[in-house]
């Protein structure tokens, strides 16, 4: 069967050279059959990738430990969701996942555009196919998913217990699919560029592509922070790790990219700005692929794999050599149609909120690479932290917010002072209001989050009086009643009033964000059965020590072998608020030079957090028991010394008794975090206005709109 | 001013606080920044006061529970020499003995200091490539 | 095993062709129609005109909704009477610009169409 799965890479790599050929001949050669074929290339391209895929994931599931990818990273006790995920947790199965979704969300981006734009798409085609070329011949000549090693191992090495969470196998799908998806609009950039035709058109295919990209990137960002959140034993949910930043940079840009097309559409402007963002977003999202494969930063992501980091410099100098010239060259048809009219209109913010998102995606390009430039100019690799990105990201996060605020308000165009310094009058003193507030009950001693507080209030406040508006706007024209005039408000007016649901989101989750960085308690410590420890306004104190064993009763099941932890009770001034039950789970390492019982429980431990979500605090509770102590090991190495591997599992049950009974202080990590939840919620908020945003308004309401205004002008045409 | 003179002027000024604001990003990463050195460097160069960036393989036998400070040693990846230190905070699930660590270190007296919650551990290797001699039979 | 792999390779193969080699065929289709009917084979100007229609049109859809949201500003009261009408009238006129386009073109390919069958 492997043998099936490296033919259709090989297929594959022939299909994108055809298409490549046939697409470029097509346009060039004024022969619109070979620019079709092109685009059907990209169909069979899909298919036989998908052919690739399923040949391995069915070698996953059916345990086929000849395939090297198979054993390095399953194994028969491995759950079966785990094994159907554990395909894309190598390298050589992450980069047959990613050019599976490259060719799936091609097809559709190219099946939705057939009938338009053809010289454009012929060209994007080309593009699409390149990269899907590049990482099939990376996976032919350098990472081969398809691998084996016949006679077959018996057992596989298991998947790494780090990634058997839910949240960690959709996060890589979600990400990748928003990467592939930010290269199309880069197709359709660079097609558009050589086929000289920046209209608007391509402003109207473009916008849903850049869209997709920005929701399954932020999807896909926002579920690795709540993996870290939740899962992982440090309580953190952003560390400005490089591999973090590296998937937040072209979100920024496809935001910013979002905003100043609109500017491109009304006013024939920025066209040279939006095509050097639609560049950049594809460039980054491909650097962001690069940097979790290559080794090149420090990172708790970077494995190693040095052999792909060459490839990968080669086209991202290409893309980048390639995308200053065509801007470059074509500068002429990119001038602009008009200036801005006026200072005081919503064009005006939409730049000013690129700017602060180019500024943030600049500031953490500066620190992310800074190892490499540093090295390059001073020849000694240092690097920044966190506290470097916070004094720089936090303000701009701030004007951000604000001018999410300020947007609302203004009209396009050219709008009327009068007015709008009337229209902020509310939501200034309602951010008046919260900052005395809050001020009083001693939040100013942390200013930048009170500024952030205040800020958020204001942007909720702008948002309520948009919708209060509108709905009388609405009743007062059509006399419905208040529920539906505000449905059909948001339904006729979806761009606007989605749009504003995304900036109450994004102001939500700052909300949170500020709250629980700025406000957190944390205690690290010892402690035996029975002590306790205050944390902010509770008290936590270690009840009693558990244990669990066989993978049935794993807790996660996540099949583990056996898991010890601990139960605590907290409670606020006396009053019991909720138990937390933080374990840690041991796995089979499968060396046997740990001995029969040693290697059961030898694996990579981790840490299952406790978490008591909440509207106001998050409790958050992690252990770490001591599994060498003395009683304990004696055990093991008994159990080593006398139990042949089939009976080694007795010696566990012995473990977990002897844990009970006679539990060793175990080192905990406790965090009160106040208003974590609303950053999920926030993100959510985000998500859902996308899509109200973005969701096509039926066609027959658009044709109706066209009908009246013919009707209309037309009598005005008479009049004049 | 004439309306294009008031555009002109407008773009310097908003270039020039471009200007302004990048480069004080890039001098104080510099002064920011903390260089990243391995244990034989660490142990020629390092200054009291400064904080490094230290990478490098825990030294088997070396790890230490003390209460709640973490004592272990970080080796040279293909070396010996080593540097022991203290580290207090949280200790990724990762860590190990033999595996690839970066922390962030201080030179306190004559002997170092892992700066809080610094500790980070690389993931045993999982994308590993095969080498491309490697014979495929189906 | 190893034949039902083979097999499996070329139905992928022939399956491949097929899809991509489809509208090769239908070109060369009405290629060798049209030379047996005798009349010219459909002229190159043709991929021109549904472009620039596809170009107006969006246009045109990106101009009335900016019509409209003006008026949702004035409405919701961003824009003072006087500013609405001013801007309404400026958007209007770009509009009708518009519009004289389309029916430009659709002047031209009708009197296109009508030469092609006279």
């Amino acid at each position: 069967m492997a043998g099936l799965g490296f033919a259709c890479l090989l297929l594959a790599l022939m299909v994108c050279a055809y298409g490549i050929g046939a697409s470029i001949y097509g346009v060039r050669a004024g022969r619109p059959e070979f620019s079709e074929s092109g685009r059907r290339a990209v169909y069979a391209l899909a298919g036989v990738l998908t052919v690739a895929f399923l040949v391995l994931e069915v070698a996953f599931l059916r345990n086929d430990f000849g395939f090297n990818t198979v054993a390095d990273t399953s194994s028969r006790t491995t759950p079966t969701f785990y094994r159907a995920a554990a395909v894309w947790s190598s390298q050589e199965g992450s980069l047959l996942l990613w050019a599976w979704l490259l060719s799936l969300w091609s097809s559709l981006a190219l099946f939705l555009t057939r009938r338009r734009m053809r010289d454009v798409a012929a060209y994007a085609t080309a593009v699409l196919l390149g990269f899907a070329g590049f990482f099939v011949s990376l996976m032919i000549f350098y990472a081969n998913p398809f691998a084996t090693t016949r006679p077959a191992p018996a057992e596989g090495v298991g998947l790494d217990p780090l990634l058997r969470f839910p949240t960690m196998m959709i996060h890589p799908p979600m990400l990748y699919s928003g990467y592939t998806l930010c290269t199309i609009p880069l197709a359709f950039g660079v097609g558009a560029l050589l086929a000289r035709r920046v209209d608007a058109d391509w402003i109207k295919a473009i916008r849903r592509f850049a869209f997709a990209g920005w929701l399954f990137l932020g999807a896909g960002i926002l579920l690795g922070a709540r993996w870290s959140y939740s899962e992982l034993g440090w309580g953190g949910y952003w560390g400005w790790d490089a591999v973090e930043n590296a998937s937040l940079m072209p979100w920024l840009t496809a935001t910013a990219f979002l905003h100043s097309l609109m500017i491109q559409e009304k006013r024939g402007m920025l066209k040279v700005w939006n095509v050097s963002l639609v560049l950049a977003t594809g460039t980054l999202a491909i650097m962001g692929t690069f940097l979790v494969r290559s080794g090149v930063l420090n990172s708790i992501h970077a494995f190693g794999g040095a052999t792909l980091g060459v490839p990968f410099v080669c086209l991202i100098g290409v893309l980048i050599a390639g995308s200053i010239y065509l801007v470059v060259s074509r500068r002429e048809m990119l001038r602009s149609e008009n200036r801005l009219d006026s200072l005081l209109s919503r064009e005006s913010i939409f730049l000013a909120n690129n700017l602060v998102l180019v500024g943030l995606c600049f500031v953490i390009f500066w620190g992310t690479y800074f190892p490499l430039i540093s090295e390059a100019v001073t020849g000694q690799e240092s690097s920044v932290g966190p506290p470097w990105f916070d004094r720089y990201t936090v303000p701009l996060a701030l004007v951000l917010v604000l001018l999410s605020g300020i947007g609302p308000v203004i009209a396009w165009r050219r709008a009327t002072l009068a007015n709008a310094r009337r229209n902020f009058m509310i939501p200034v003193a309602v951010a008046l209001i919260a900052l005395g507030g809050l001020a009083a009950a001693g939040i100013a001693r942390k200013p930048l989050a009170l500024a952030m507080f205040c800020a958020g209030a204001f942007v909720l406040a702008v948002v309520a009086q948009e919708f209060v508006r509108g709905t009388r706007v609405r009743k007062a024209m059509a006399g419905e009643t208040a529920p539906r005039a505000l449905l059909s408000l948001v339904q006729r007016n979806r761009r606007r009033y989605g749009g504003y649901i995304v900036h109450v989101g994004i102001a939500v989750l700052f909300i949170g964000v500020a709250a629980s960085s700025s406000f957190q308690h944390a205690t690290e410590l010892q402690l035996r059965p029975g002590q306790s420890t205050k944390v902010g306004a509770y008290t936590l104190r270690y009840v009693r020590p558990t244990a669990s064993i066989t993978p049935k009763y794993d807790r996660a099941h996540t099949g583990s072998t056996v898991a010890l932890g601990a139960e605590v009770a907290v409670t606020k001034g006396g009053h019991r608020v909720t138990t937390l039950n933080p374990s840690e789970g041991y796995y089979s390492s499968g060396e046997a030079s740990q001995g029969t019982v040693g290697s059961l429980i030898g694996g990579q431990p981790v840490s299952h957090v406790s978490i008591d979500g909440g509207a106001t605090r998050d409790i958050w509770g992690a252990i770490q028991p001591n599994i060498e102590s003395g009683r304990l090991k004696k055990i093991v190495e008994a159990g080593n010394r006398t139990l042949s591997p089939d009976e080694a599992i007795v010696a566990i049950g012995l473990l977990a008794r002897e844990y009970l009974k006679h539990a060793p202080p175990a080192q905990f990590h406790f965090i009160v975090s106040p208003l974590v939840l609303w950053i999920w919620v926030g993100g959510l908020i985000v998500f859902l206005g996308g899509l109200v945003a973005a969701w096509p308004a039926p066609s027959l309401v658009r044709a109706k709109a066209a009908a009246r205004f013919r009707a209309r002008s037309s009598r005005e045409l008479a009049r004049a | 001013m004439n309306p294009s003179r008031k555009r002109k002027v407008r773009l310097i000024v908003a270039l020039s606080a471009a200007v302004v604001l990048a480069s004080a990003l890039i001098y104080t990463s510099f002064s920011a920044a903390s260089p990243a050195l391995t244990p034989s460097q660490l142990l020629h160069e390092a200054q009291p006061g400064r904080t490094y960036m230290l990478t490098g393989t825990v030294v088997a036998g070396s790890v230490r529970h003390d209460g709640s400070v973490l004592d272990f040693a970080v080796r040279d990846r293909g070396g010996t020499a080593a540097v022991p230190l203290a580290y207090t905070g949280t200790v990724p699930d990762p860590f190990k003995e033999g595996r690839e660590v970066i922390v962030t270190v201080e030179k306190q007296g004559d002997h170092y200091v892992g700066e809080r919650n610094s500790l980070i551990t690389k993931c045993p290797s999982k994308f590993k490539t095969a080498p491309p001699s490697e014979k495929q039979n189906f | 095993m190893a034949v039902l792999i083979v097999i499996a390779v070329f139905v992928l193969i022939g399956l491949i062709v097929l899809v991509v080699g489809t509208p090769l065929r239908r070109a060369a289709l009405q290629r060798a129609a049209a030379a047996a009917g005798g009349a010219a084979p459909p002229s190159g100007e043709t991929s021109e005109e549904p472009l620039r229609r596809a170009e107006l049109e969006a246009a045109r859809e990106a101009k009335y909704r900016e019509i409209r949201d003006a008026e949702m500003d004035f409405r919701t009261g961003k824009l003072s009477e006087p500013d609405y009408r001013a801007l309404d009238g400026e958007l209007r006129a770009e509009a009708l610009r518009i519009l004289d386009a389309l029916d430009e073109l659709d002047r031209a390919s009708g009197r296109e169409g009508s030469e092609q069958i006279g």
